[in-house]
């Protein structure tokens, strides 16, 4: 096997296990970090179900990012459904043996990559030309962005400008990912940078502002339930206070 | 009139172009060395203030999930950039929301995440030197925690959680701001932000009783530690003296005549507002929290009321059932006797606005209105009420139950522009302690976009009255107002509106009359 086919292999699992274990801190950070008082903002559900409808309207339609601006909204909101579109397509390259039926369907979904490159492109503009947003803007900002945009170029690319890699030899790298069967890597300059790319990105997960992924979903102006009068909410170090406390 | 430009009030709201350090300085006075200590703060800057803050920072972000997540999440969309009242007024960009958090995000991400330790410049990290902190201190103190920003952001990013945490490690270093810690002194201290003593108080209510009485013929009475008393009254210490807030007190006590409850204030807690929201200190917040539960126990109240105040009522509904288990669940001793003593029939604690509600759903109220024909009313949602609150039980009842209250007792009502109202509404400009006379430039113009709706209502629909339910919101109008052409005195309580059109019967008052006087003779 070529170093280049071991450095990309390696590289494969460092970028997925940093991830994961970077993820698995930042969640039980989050998570085992008390909220002491309840502070859902407007329009608070005063139900768990009303939060469970709140949370799918962010999570899935970005609700509250369409009151605030339908730019923003437009090209995020592609952006983001691109891209579940696009990892569903690329599922069945990782999929240990037979493709199931269901999968082989997917391929129209490539199309996916023309609306992922025109919401990165509306979001990079938009970052550029719009003096807030500019003032707001880190260079990571701007280098997140081209990074998504170059990952989605390379595999358009390969997918609408004839820079076909070798599928044969892509299928047994990719599958080999997953069965621990490792192959050649395909030779071709396109795909290299397009999985390196990927790799990059997913190594950065879990430091970078992708933490907004899991974040939305600890958010306690979204998750929580405006029932404050009814029920009692404190939180473990506040709980010590009340042990030593007197009437006032 | 003033030393610095008014915004001119255009026909639609313009997001202004980026005006820098259009609002840099030295911002608010600092609290001195008594006023600090007074609240357990180091009196004066700390030496290692850095260091302190630094470690103050992560103790923060261990004990509030919202300060790791808040800063951890914001990819810098930009949803927020227009919809804070401060920058709108003054295009300073540090006025944006997350503009406003980054000043936090960025020492935290320095100290505190991997990427900023290591590539400070990539992710923008910053020190917390002596300019960073001087930032720190004037545009926290630019935030009125009104939590706008927080209903637009895809995350719900809310930056007054931020701002708060900023507030708290700047007063652990030493760093306060006068106008809230003086004030916080008082209560501490009194029992009120006026620092206003029990005889004091005595009087002003018995000169309203006799106000009252000179101007309708029927007797009202204000009492005042009756102990037995069904309801106790915490309402902002503002409704004692300053207008037009004490119309809307005179407004709660004709309702309470009307409905024939027996009522109470406190002296002991003489205070709905508390501004241990503001500085973000869970133990200030609390401990006036524990002063209210402390008078509900001693008067042997069945019912808890809050009168016309915007924080008051967020920490109220939102907060004291965590403090001080007013509402149920808490354990310890006190709060079980409240449990008990409470009437568990009612939501502990209700809003005044509830509780005139209820009577005029049940036909218990009979309203004259047209007294209130000369007025075309609209209806400013204050922050804290829109945004941390809820009325009423029902989606939304804190916009609907005002509303409600207002057309039972006026003819003629309408709203202001739909994105300034209601979960959208702009704040007054003086909320979250910033409501000092050495911050009127921003008070200004942090209320030009609220100025700039009623504007549109004035020329639309003839809107010659405000009504709010807060006590900053109508001290903030009262002083504002003139600055754009407008008449001060168009600002008026819910309850004053109640007021006017409440046809008062002396049925009530005979028994009120005798309980009063068996009070005082037991004196």
């Amino acid at each position: 096997m070529s170093l280049m086919s071991i450095l990309f292999i390696v590289f494969f699992y460092l970028a997925v296990s940093l991830c994961l274990v970077g993820v698995t801190l930042k969640v039980i950070q989050y998570a085992s970090t008390p909220v002491p008082l309840k502070i859902p903002t407007a329009p608070a559900p005063l139900t768990k179900l009303g939060v469970i409808l709140r949370m799918t309207r962010e999570v899935l339609l970005f609700s509250s990012l369409f009151r605030a601006s339908k730019w923003t909204w437009l090209f995020g909101w592609l952006f983001h459904w691109a891209l579940v579109l696009l990892f569903i397509r690329h599922l069945p390259y990782f999929w240990p043996g037979e493709t199931p039926e269901l999968l082989r369907q997917a391929e129209p979904l490539k199309y996916a990559a023309f609306p992922l490159i025109f919401g990165l492109s509306g979001l990079l503009v938009r970052r550029f030309f719009v003096d807030r947003v500019r003032y707001i803007s880190s260079p990571s900002d701007y280098l997140l962005l081209l990074l998504l945009i170059a990952i989605a170029v390379t595999g358009a690319l390969m997918t609408f400008a004839h820079f076909y890699p070798d599928m044969g030899m892509v299928y047994s790298f990719t599958e080999g990912l997953i069965t621990l069967d490792w192959s050649e890597l395909p030779s071709e300059g396109v795909f290299m940078a397009h999985i390196f790319m990927v790799f990059i990105l997913i190594a950065i997960f879990p430091i970078s502002k992708m933490l907004h992924a899991p974040g939305v979903f600890f958010s306690p102006t979204l998750n929580q339930t405006d029932d404050a009068r009814k029920k009692r909410h404190i939180s473990s170090w506040a709980q010590e206070k009340e042990k030593n406390s007197k009437g006032g | 009139m003033a030393k610095f430009d008014i915004p001119k009030l255009e026909t639609y709201l313009k997001t202004p172009a980026l005006k820098s350090d259009a609002m840099s300085g030295d911002g608010p006075f600092k609290a001195n060395a008594d006023m600090q200590k007074s609240l357990g703060f180091p009196g004066e800057k700390v030496d290692n203030w850095q260091q302190v803050a630094i470690e103050k920072m992560g103790e923060t972000i261990s004990k509030y999930r919202s300060i790791p997540v808040f800063l951890d999440a914001c990819v810098k969309c930009g949803a927020c950039t227009d919809k804070c009242h401060y920058f709108l007024g003054t295009g300073d960009p540090k006025n944006m929301p997350v503009a406003r958090q980054d000043l936090f995000r960025s020492v935290y991400r320095r100290h505190f995440t991997f990427a900023g330790k290591h590539f400070p410049k990539l992710v923008g990290a910053k020190e917390l030197d002596e300019d960073m902190l001087d930032d720190w201190y004037n545009y926290f103190h630019q935030c009125s925690e009104c939590r706008r920003c927080s209903v637009y952001c895809p995350y719900g990013i809310d930056t007054a959680e931020i701002t708060m945490a900023a507030r708290e490690v700047m007063n652990v270093i030493g760093v306060g701001q006068k106008y809230c810690n003086q004030i916080l002194g008082k209560v501490k201290k009194i029992g009120n932000n006026l620092g206003m003593p029990e005889p004091a108080l005595r009087d002003t209510l018995l000169d309203l009783e006799k106000e009252i009485e000179e101007d309708t013929g029927v007797v009202v009475k204000l009492p005042l530690d009756r102990e037995g008393a069904d309801i106790l009254l915490i309402t902002p210490s503002a409704d004692f003296f300053a207008e037009p807030h004490i119309d809307g007190l005179i407004g709660y006590a004709k309702v309470f005549h009307q409905s024939g409850a027996s009522w109470t204030l406190s002296s002991y807690a003489s205070e709905g507002a508390n501004f241990g929201m503001f500085i973000g200190n869970y133990d200030i917040m609390r401990e006036g929290a524990l002063r209210i539960r402390k008078a509900a126990l001693d008067l042997g109240v069945k019912r808890i009321i809050v009168g016309e105040c915007g924080h008051a009522w967020r920490v109220a509904y939102s907060f004291w059932n965590t403090l001080t288990g007013i509402g149920g669940g808490a354990s310890d001793e006190y709060a079980l006797q409240l449990q008990n003593q409470l009437d568990q029939n009612y939501p502990q604690p209700q809003h005044i606005i509830e509780y005139t509600y209820d009577l005029i759903e049940k036909g218990q109220l009979t309203f004259d209105k047209t007294k209130n024909d000369h007025r075309t009313v609209t209806f400013h949602d204050s922050c804290n009420v829109a945004r941390g609150s809820n009325m009423g039980g029902i989606e939304n009842g804190q916009f609907i139950l005002p509303r409600e209250v207002i057309k039972a007792v006026c003819n003629h009502f309408v709203d202001m522009a739909e994105n300034t109202i209601k979960a959208s509404t702009f704040c007054c400009g003086g909320g979250g302690g910033l409501l000092a006379d050495d911050l009127l430039e921003l008070r200004v113009k942090g209320a030009f976009p609220r100025m700039q709706a009623l504007k549109q209502s004035e020329e639309k629909s003839g809107v010659n009255t405000l009504a709010a339910l807060c006590a900053i919101c109508k001290s903030q109008f009262t002083k504002v107002l003139p600055f754009y052409d407008f008449d001060p005195f168009m600002v008026v309580s819910v309850h004053q509106l109640v007021s006017e059109a409440l046809v008062l019967s002396e049925d009530h008052s005979q028994e009120e009359v005798e309980l009063y006087n068996d009070a005082s003779t037991a004196e």
